[in-house]
C-alpha cells in the first residue's frame, strides 16, 4: 500500500520514467472509445416510466422494482418518471386492451431517443390467455419491443435478468440466446422442418387450420 | 326473498295493474324471478319499486344475457333488493331478437333507478340492446369505433391460433 501511495507520489513529481512508468499506466488506466463509455453510462442509469397495465404491474413491477428484497436499484434504474418525456424504458406490464393501444403508443412516441421497451410477461409478449376480442395479441403489433420476459407473471428475477439483458444490449453486447449458445437452430416450434427463419410447410398448413377451427367456432 | 306462494301473491297484484306484463315465476340460484313482457318493465319496475308492501327501491345490478339458441333470446335481469327487509327479486325482461340489421329496445329505467345509467350504457356496450330514453346511450367501456357486439354468443372468438406442434400433429 505504502509502496503505491509512494509510487503515485513519484508518477506526480515526474519522476517515474521508463519501464516503470508504463507499468504505472497499465495497471491505472482503463482504455476505452467513447461510445462503449456512453453505452456503459446509459445502461446503468436508465429512468423507467412508472406505468403499469394489468396483474403484471401489480404483482411484477412492485416486486422486482421497488421492493429491498430484489431492488432494481443495484442495476441504477430506481428513479422512476411519471412522465414519459423523461423516461428512457417503457416497460409493458400486463395485457394491451385494444382501447389502451393507441394511448401506449402515444407514451411511446412522447419518449426521447434514445427509448427502449420491455415487454413483460405473457400478455403483452403474444395476447397470453386473452385470446378474445379486446385485447391486442403480442404489443409488437403497433411498437417495438426490445426485451420479451416470458412468464404470468414473470418471477422478479426473471423481470430483473430481462432488465440486464437489455442493458447489455444498450451496451452494444446483445447477449445470443441459448439457441446460440447451444447450437439449437431450427428447433423452434414454428420453423420445424424449414428453412430458418421461415415457417415449415406443415407448420403454415396447421397454422391455416388451427386458425379454421378458431373463426368457425 | 319472497317465498312460492308470496310470489304469487305478486304476479297477482301485478297483473291486476298491468295485464299480460307477468309471463312466468320461478326460483334460481336460489331467488325469486319474474319473467317479464318487455313492454310493461318500468309498469313492473315502478310498481315493485313504490307499491305499499314491496319497497325494493334500490337497484343492485342490471345486466343483459343472450340465452341463444333459445328464444326470446336476449334478456335484461333486474336485481332488485329492499334494504329493510334484506330482501331480493329478479326481474328478467325478455327479449326477441328483431334479426339481423336491427338491435333489441327496451325501456331505460333510468328515471326510476338512476343508477341504471352506467349499467344500461354497458349492456348496450356488449350486447347491442338500445335503451329508449336513456340520456346517453354510447358505448362505454370499448373503443366508441367498435364495431359489433361482443358478448353475444354469435360473436367470433377472435384472438390468433397458435402453432403449436401438437395443432401441427393433429390438424395439420
Ligand atoms: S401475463 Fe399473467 S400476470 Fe401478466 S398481465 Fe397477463 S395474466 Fe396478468
Amino acid at each position: 500500500m505504502r509502496s503505491r501511495q509512494l509510487r503515485a507520489r513519484d508518477m506526480l513529481r515526474g519522476d517515474l520514467e521508463g519501464e516503470e512508468l508504463e507499468r504505472y499506466v497499465e495497471e491505472r488506466v482503463v482504455m476505452t472509445n467513447f461510445d462503449k463509455m456512453l453505452g456503459w453510462a446509459r445502461s446503468n442509469s436508465i429512468f423507467p416510466l412508472t406505468f403499469g397495465l394489468a396483474c403484471c404491474a401489480i404483482e411484477g413491477i412492485p416486486m422486482a422494482a421497488v421492493t429491498a428484497r430484489y431492488d432494481i436499484a443495484r442495476f441504477g434504474a430506481e428513479a422512476g418518471r411519471a412522465s414519459p418525456r423523461q423516461a428512457d424504458l417503457i416497460i409493458l406490464s400486463g395485457r394491451v386492451s385494444i382501447k389502451m393501444a393507441p394511448i401506449i403508443r402515444r407514451l411511446y412516441d412522447q419518449m426521447l431517443e434514445p427509448k427502449w421497451a420491455i415487454s413483460m410477461g405473457a400478455c403483452s409478449s403474444s395476447g397470453g390467455m386473452f385470446s378474445n376480442y379486446a385485447v391486442v395479441q403480442g404489443a409488437e403489433k403497433f411498437m417495438p419491443i426490445d426485451v420479451h420476459v416470458p412468464g404470468c407473471p414473470p418471477r422478479p428475477e426473471a423481470v430483473l435478468y430481462g432488465f440486464t439483458k437489455l442493458q447489455r444490449k444498450i451496451q452494444g453486447n446483445p447477449d445470443q440466446g441459448w439457441r446460440a449458445r447451444y447450437g439449437a437452430h431450427g428447433t423452434e416450434e414454428w420453423a420445424r422442418g424449414g428453412p430458418r427463419g421461415e415457417p415449415s410447410a406443415e407448420a403454415a398448413k396447421a397454422y391455416l387450420a388451427a386458425r379454421e377451427l378458431i373463426v368457425s367456432a | 326473498m319472497p317465498d312460492a306462494p308470496g310470489l304469487e301473491l305478486i304476479r297477482g297484484e301485478i297483473e291486476q295493474d298491468h295485464p299480460g306484463a307477468v309471463l312466468d315465476t320461478g326460483f334460481e340460484h336460489g331467488c325469486a324471478s319474474l319473467a317479464i313482457d318487455p313492454a310493461h318493465v318500468l309498469g313492473v319496475l315502478g310498481w315493485l319499486r313504490d307499491a305499499p308492501g314491496q319497497g325494493y327501491r334500490f337497484l343492485s345490478s342490471l345486466h343483459a344475457a343472450d340465452y341463444l339458441p333459445a328464444e326470446p333470446r336476449f334478456a335484461v335481469h333486474y336485481e332488485l333488493l329492499n334494504r329493510d327487509r334484506v330482501e331480493r327479486i329478479r326481474v328478467k325482461a325478455l327479449l326477441a331478437d328483431p334479426g339481423e340489421d336491427s338491435l333489441p329496445e327496451i325501456d331505460s329505467c333510468v328515471e326510476l333507478f338512476p343508477t341504471a345509467e352506467f349499467q344500461e350504457r354497458e349492456a348496450y356496450d356488449f350486447f347491442g340492446i338500445v335503451f329508449n330514453g336513456h340520456p346517453d346511450l354510447t358505448r362505454i367501456l370499448l373503443p366508441e369505433d367498435y364495431v359489433g357486439w361482443p358478448q353475444r354468443r354469435d360473436f367470433p372468438v377472435g384472438g390468433e391460433p397458435v402453432t403449436f406442434t401438437y395443432n401441427e400433429r393433429n390438424y395439420g
